[in-house]
């Protein structure tokens, strides 16, 4: 290895290698619906990545996010039951995940709290104050009377599945978004050193605001995905892992916690990586706390093998690495 | 003298008669028992989390017959966090009430506390999950009964003609629900070798899993027969993946649960082919008859060892009539 493979890279031949592994041990893998099965279990879990992605390459991260979907989700699930018009809950359940960003975006950028603590603190309570206030039960089921939005969510497009579809579509707006528009660019100086971003003229406190807003918009739409697929919202994803998940794809495909770095397409391959495997692992029937562990595994050995590839030293290191 | 004692029956129940009237009508309850001794007691509900359809029907019963009956009613949400369970056990035990009612999140967690409970004088009644220490009742479902159920019901849709193959879709393992229905599944597979278990995995009560497994499951085996599912709150991502896969009334899908309206109704859609009820109403006036005789009996705590399985029903188009299922709100006002 004469030149450095990035993070991403490594993951990505990681992905390639186990892809290769299960398409020739596992008879139906290659299978294009089985592909597809593939993907449609990890589309969610891609679209929160590119909505966590955007407060991580900020220097933030957004722990609120299962949250935030689960709740706002759940809400107009349960006000479509009490009678309410579908457009009319589905306001209102936007406008609740958007004003839970909005509010974290005000505590981190003008009270100078750490993101870490107010996310944290804000997606507990939103947990709280939507289980005892907005929704009285704990799954929520999708209502018969949900019009076509309920037939979405096994509708298909040549084939593909919607949920596929929008996380694409998203992926790419999102992409477009960081790489060609003033605020997309604002949020990578913001993350490279927001001092520096500031004394340039950058509005760090309206971006930063901006961004935990569009965190808790894309959780909505997460949010409402799974419903439609599932037919049902459980609030108990709050209590999972999947916060963790998220995390993990974003920081396995090659984003530092740090903040400046990254896009779009480190998070994909890490959703590749994550779908990968569960599907491969599904096939062989292992339990799923076999696959835990596996999971683990994996990423601990991609982990090292980035240590490996790329070693840290000062110019590496960056400040604020978590 | 067969006559004499009919004779003094009849008399006695004539006066018993009597005495109900008086006691409507403000006099003294003369055996001095029933209200009295239940007045001024304190009963403790501890759930694995309130929210979910069946701990909600379970609580209005206790909450309900506690205040018709001049009772103090407690309850502790941990919310599915089992140190916090913990933590409220601990916390009830040095509170004392006469009774607690518990739905145990595994079988180990609060085995010890309950023992330390019944050594306390408290009555406990173990609801629906049983943990390894006996108290003074478990009201609930017989999972190893309702796992039989479901795998004879699997075992005749499965027969001869078709691939025979299933998929199972269980809990976490440490779970007893889980253990025990897996333990009834495999009673009857063990006698039936034309049966072939596919796949049997843990999709952690979650219904995203479920769908996501079952999709996957559906793929590598197209002329799959049966899912033997194992609650209906996870079993809805399962018959979504069925759905998609177009595969509705093909694939027969047993699940069962409390009896909530939403599985009905999936009954009636046709997305579960068998739905297994142990009805919650059922056991809530189950577990709330418990506590009425536990404390007339006026025994030591621990005294007592009662096993009051719910009845399990089977549920398909066929008997899927009105009121069969109930509504959480309906369910809740009723329980009585």
């Amino acid at each position: 290895m004469t030149k450095n493979m990035t993070q991403e890279q490594v993951i990505l031949a990681l992905t390639a290698v186990m892809f290769v592994v299960f398409a020739l041990t596992l008879p139906g893998f290659l299978s294009a619906n089985n592909l597809i099965a593939l993907l449609r279990s990890v589309a969610v879990l891609g679209m929160l990545g590119v909505a966590m992605v955007i407060v991580v390459i900020g220097r933030g991260i957004d722990l609120s996010l299962v949250a935030n979907m689960a709740i706002s989700t759940a809400w107009t699930l349960s006000l479509v039951q009490n009678g309410y018009s579908v457009s009319v809950a589905l306001a209102l359940g936007f406008g609740l995940a958007v004003a839970v960003g909005l509010f974290i975006g005000v505590f981190v950028a003008y009270s100078d709290m750490l993101p870490l603590f107010a996310t944290l603190a804000v997606g507990t309570f939103v947990y709280g104050f939507g289980r005892f206030q907005l929704i009285p039960v704990d799954v929520v089921p999708l209502p018969a009377n949900f019009g076509w939005l309920g037939d979405l969510g096994s509708a298909t497009v040549v084939g593909i599945p919607v949920s596929i579809l929008a996380t694409a579509l998203l992926g790419l707006i999102i992409f477009l978004f960081l790489r060609y528009t003033k605020p997309g660019q604002f949020i990578y100086a913001i993350g490279d050193n927001p001092r520096a971003a500031s004394i340039a003229g950058v509005p760090v406190r309206k971006v930063q605001v901006l961004q935990y807003a569009a965190a808790g918009a894309i959780a909505f739409l997460a949010g409402l995905i799974t419903a439609l697929t599932v037919s049902s919202m459980s609030t108990r994803v709050v209590n999972s892992t999947l916060i963790y998940d998220v995390i993990l794809v974003v920081v396995v495909g090659g984003v530092g916690l740090s903040g400046g770095r990254g896009n779009v397409r480190n998070v994909f391959v890490g959703t590749l990586l994550i779908g990968t495997l569960q599907n491969g692992m599904t096939i062989l029937d292992f339990q799923y706390t076999t696959q835990n562990v596996m999971k683990s595994l994996l990423l601990l050995s991609a982990i090292i093998a980035d240590s490996i590839v790329n070693p840290r030293d000062e110019q590496t290191d960056q400040q604020g690495d978590i | 003298m067969r006559l004499t004692t009919l004779v003094l029956a009849a008399t006695m129940s004539l006066a018993g008669l009597q005495l109900s009237f008086g006691q409507s009508n403000g006099a003294v309850d003369p055996q001095g028992m029933s209200y009295d001794l239940m007045k001024g007691k304190t009963v403790a509900y501890l759930p694995e989390a309130m929210g979910l359809d069946v701990t909600e029907v379970w609580g209005a019963y206790v909450k309900n017959s506690a205040e018709h009956l001049g009772m103090k009613f407690e309850i502790r949400d941990p919310n599915w966090n089992v140190d916090a369970g913990v933590q409220a056990l601990t916390a009830l035990i040095a509170d004392h009430p006469d009774v607690l009612v518990v739905h145990n999140p595994d079988l180990n967690s609060y085995a010890r506390l309950q023992k330390k409970a019944v050594a306390a004088g408290i009555y406990v009644i173990q609801l629906n999950t049983g943990s390894v220490v006996t108290t003074d009742g478990f009201v609930g479902t017989d999972f190893v009964s309702q796992g039989e159920l479901g795998a004879n019901l699997v075992v005749k849709a499965c027969g001869a003609g078709t691939s025979g193959k299933v998929s199972i879709v269980q809990g976490p393992l440490t779970d007893a629900a889980s253990s025990y229905m897996m333990r009834g599944i495999d009673s009857v597979f063990g006698k039936h070798p034309e049966i072939k278990v596919v796949s049997n995995q843990d999709a952690g009560w979650d219904a995203n899993k479920a769908r996501a497994i079952t999709e996957t499951v559906l793929l590598q085996s197209p002329d799959l027969c049966g899912i033997i599912g194992f609650w209906d709150g996870m079993d809805v991502g399962t018959a979504a993946a069925v759905n998609q896969a177009g595969k509705t009334g093909k694939v027969f899908l047993v699940t069962g649960g409390g009896g909530a309206q939403i599985s009905c109704d999936n009954v009636g859609k046709g997305a579960y082919s068998a739905y297994v009820k142990s009805d919650a109403r059922v056991q809530g006036r189950d577990m709330v008859d418990l506590m009425q005789m536990l404390l007339q009996s006026k025994q030591k705590a621990g005294t007592m060892n009662a096993t009051l399985y719910t009845p399990l029903q089977v549920i398909t188009k066929e008997n899927n009539k009105t009121g069969i299922c109930w509504n959480i709100d309906d369910a809740k006002t009723q329980a009585q």
